[in-house]
């Protein structure tokens, strides 16, 4: 039995590669898979605590499975975008991609 | 008027309730036809013919109730109030009044009628129609109202009227010349009248009728403010009813279409004149006796001078116009011998609007055919017009007072009453011009049906909308002498008519003859002298005399240097200097002033709501361009934000907790 309090800075430290990776790199392939380092570290936490609460019905590990999926779903649409973009604009660097302003 | 508001004087009002709706009637009319007539077939003209048609009928039986001696009665409804005067709007009705109603509706009638077939294509037909209505529903005013102010109204209005129907062809500028001079004098008569209404009404203190009548029967005025008072009514009789010396505007008047001369001459605006004589008689009555004399003299006057005059007219028109104002001051001259002046008077007031108006229609029927008002232009009509010819023959005849029509019976009883109350004088010039008038007329009816045909082109029989209001008019000249043909002692019309007892003359066989032979005298020198075409008239051997007549007797150029002139030329100058001082003044004070204003506002503008909106708009603008860097469409930078945000919210929920 893993302590939790590993468990815990374990998905910290998942979650903050996950924002610097989101904030900080530039290929849009990159920033979706950072992405998925959150959702994962969220996992992680979800799991961790239905075990430490002996969860009966074992609702951790089910809303671990949605967000799987719902991840997949979202992977499936940003990757679709970056292709989009990436045939419009020959490039998928998000710096150059600056369509959300006035 | 509402039922609770009938004030009967004498008796029930009944059926002469009626009398108020046969004066609306027209005036709906009016402003029917001119709001809609263009819109309808036949330009309105139906509405005119129809309103005053059913007031015909109603007419007929508001005078049903007087036959069999029927009391005046009086409906009337407040006006206004000026401090202790109440004026009225209503109705005053007795015989006189319902033998006016039948008057007015049926001449009117039929000039409507026949104008249908005279003014059809006019160019102002609708508008025509519509004056005609207003016209007649004036004379109706005038007729029924029971008090002077509501009187005076209908009696301006005839004055406008008449201005726009004399003038109707204004394109030529003779006609609208005309109008001007006929409105013009008729308002120089209306002065005094309107001053006369204020003696009466400072006098009684009350501007009704009867209330007058009764004051004055009470003995309640002055015998020298009745002076005064008849004198400025009569004023405004010798102005509407072209007596000497301002009957100038009559014969101009032949300006407008002739249907409008029939309506002027027989029925409405000349007739007001004598009728308002008639109505106010007591007034005369009571008055100095000299004031009677004078309304003598001056009908007199009138009657042989434009007797005179009828005789050398060329334009056939004219020579009805001249006929018209000799007659009207033989009606004149019938109510200035007295009560028993009044009903003879008066009838020949009821008699002559029928047959002067049969002899303008008729004559406006031959003016269609030749396209000419001048007898010279005509001759011969007799035989391709033969229903107009007949027609007029009979308006002649009976104007003339040939017997049995329906001219000699009123003529007759204004010159035998003459005799009777010893105004010799009177009786003289009306017994010469009695001779003069069937002279002129049948120098008219000769020059015009008789000879050989001196016009263009090839004249027919006028349309049945003509012809049938002449045959009408014709029948009704025959038979309505005899509602007071004394020699069969029949007296219908001074039963409804009269003054005080209303005593009536029997029938003098001798004055009768006299005025007969006098008649025939006439006719026989007419025949004489005109049975022949003469290029020169024959009367032109009265040389200087006739210079005289020609011009008028100069009145018209006297009138012009004396009067029209001087009055233009300081007018003139006296409208150019307000103008120029005090219009333009006026009109250059309020521009300065709206300038000044202008200029306030202006910097009001510029300064306050300009500048306010401007700050807005740039401080919007600042601000928007400094808030604008945060969006910079760079999605990192937009996600560094929100972690931002969570952050900042996480630490300020947990620094609350």
């Amino acid at each position: 039995m893993i302590r939790l309090p590993l468990v815990l800075f374990f998905s910290a430290g998942l979650f903050s590669v996950g924002v610097y990776g989101v904030l900080a790199r530039r290929n849009a392939v990159l920033v979706l898979m950072s992405i998925e380092l959150m959702l994962n570290a969220v996992n992680v936490n979800l799991v961790a605590f239905s075990q430490l609460l002996r969860d009966t019905i074992l609702a951790g590990q089910v809303f671990a499975l949605f967000v799987i999926t719902v991840a997949a779903a979202e992977v499936g649409i940003g990757l679709a975008i970056v292709i989009l973009i990436y045939r419009n604009r020959e490039t998928i660097n998000i710096d150059e991609v600056n369509l959300l302003k006035w | 008027m509402v039922a609770a508001a009938e004030t009967a004087v004498n008796g029930e009002a009944g059926t002469t309730a009626l009398a108020w709706i046969v004066t609306v009637l027209p005036l709906v009319s009016f402003f029917l036809i001119v709001l809609f007539g263009k819109r309808l077939p036949g330009g309105g003209a139906w509405i005119g013919i129809v309103a005053v048609g059913a007031g015909l009928v109603m007419s007929l039986v508001v005078l049903s109730h007087f036959i069999g001696g029927g009391e005046a009665t009086e409906l009337s409804e407040d006006w206004f109030r000026v401090g202790d005067l109440r004026f009225e709007l209503g109705q005053y009705v007795d015989g006189l009044t319902a033998v006016m109603l039948v008057v007015v509706t049926t001449v009117s009638l039929c000039v409507q009628v026949y104008s249908l077939g005279y003014m059809r294509g006019d160019a102002r037909f609708t508008w025509f129609y519509a004056v005609i209505s207003l016209f007649t529903g004036s004379m109706l005013n005038v007729v029924i109202a029971n008090n002077l102010l509501q009187l005076l109204v209908g009696w301006e209005l005839m004055g406008v009227c008449s201005y726009l129907l004399i003038g109707h062809w204004w394109e030529e500028k003779e006609n609208s010349d005309s109008a001007i001079k006929a409105f013009i004098t008729t308002r120089i008569g209306d002065v005094p009248f309107l001053f006369g209404i204020f003696v009466l009404i400072v006098a009684t203190g009350t501007a009704n009728i009867p209330e007058i009548t009764g004051a004055i029967g009470g003995g309640a005025i002055s015998r020298g403010l009745l002076t005064a008072g008849a004198l400025l009514l009569f004023g405004g009789a010798i102005g509407k009813s072209a007596q000497f010396p301002l009957h100038v505007w009559l014969p101009d008047a032949m300006a407008g279409p002739t249907p409008v001369s029939a309506l002027i001459h027989a029925a409405t605006m000349v007739a007001a004149g004598v009728y308002l004589v008639g109505r106010m008689f007591s007034v005369f009555v009571n008055a100095d006796p000299w004031v009677l004399t004078f309304v003598a003299a001056i009908g007199a006057t009138t009657m042989l001078i434009a007797a005179l005059l009828a005789m050398i007219q060329d334009d056939i028109k004219r020579v009805l116009a001249y006929s018209t104002v000799s007659q009207l001051a033989y009606m004149v001259a019938g109510l200035s011998l007295g009560p028993a002046g009044y009903t003879a008077g008066l009838f020949h007031l009821f008699t002559h609007a029928f047959f002067k108006a049969l002899l303008f229609l008729g004559s406006g029927s031959v003016i269609h055919a030749v396209h000419s008002n001048n007898m010279s232009e005509m001759g011969g009509l007799r035989r391709p017009m033969p229903v107009t010819f007949w027609t007029f023959l009979i308006g002649s005849a009976a104007l003339s007072g040939i017997p049995p029509l329906a001219g000699f019976w009123s003529k007759d009883e204004i010159i035998s009453t003459a005799f009777h109350e010893q105004h010799y004088i009177v009786w003289g010039i009306a017994l010469v011009t009695a001779v003069i008038t069937a002279f002129y007329m049948a120098r008219a009816v000769l020059l015009t049906f008789f000879g050989e045909y001196r016009g263009h082109g090839h004249p027919h029989e006028s349309p049945a909308t003509i012809t049938g209001p002449l045959v009408v008019l014709a029948g009704l000249s025959v038979v309505v002498g005899f509602l007071n043909a004394t020699a069969f002692d029949v007296t219908l019309f001074s039963e409804w008519v009269h003054f005080g007892e209303g005593e009536h003359l029997p029938f003098n066989y001798g004055f009768a003859a006299i005025s007969v032979v006098g008649a025939l005298a006439g006719i026989a020198v007419g025949y004489r002298l005109y049975a022949r075409w003469r290029e020169r008239d024959p009367l032109r051997r009265l040389g200087p005399a006739y210079t005289l007549l020609e011009r008028k007797y100069f009145l018209d150029d006297v009138y012009l240097r004396g009067v029209v002139r001087p009055i233009q030329y300081r007018a003139s100058a006296a409208v150019n200097w307000s103008n120029r001082f005090i219009l333009d003044g006026i009109v250059h004070t309020f521009a300065w002033t709206a300038r000044q204003f202008s200029r306030l506002v202006e910097v009001v503008d510029r300064r306050v709501v300009d500048r306010g909106v401007n700050t807005a708009a740039g401080l919007t603008g600042f601000t928007g361009g400094i808030l604008r860097y945060i969006q910079s469409g760079n999605v990192q930078r937009y996600a560094v934000f929100l972690f931002v945000g969570v952050i900042l919210l996480a630490i300020g929920i947990s620094i609350r907790a």
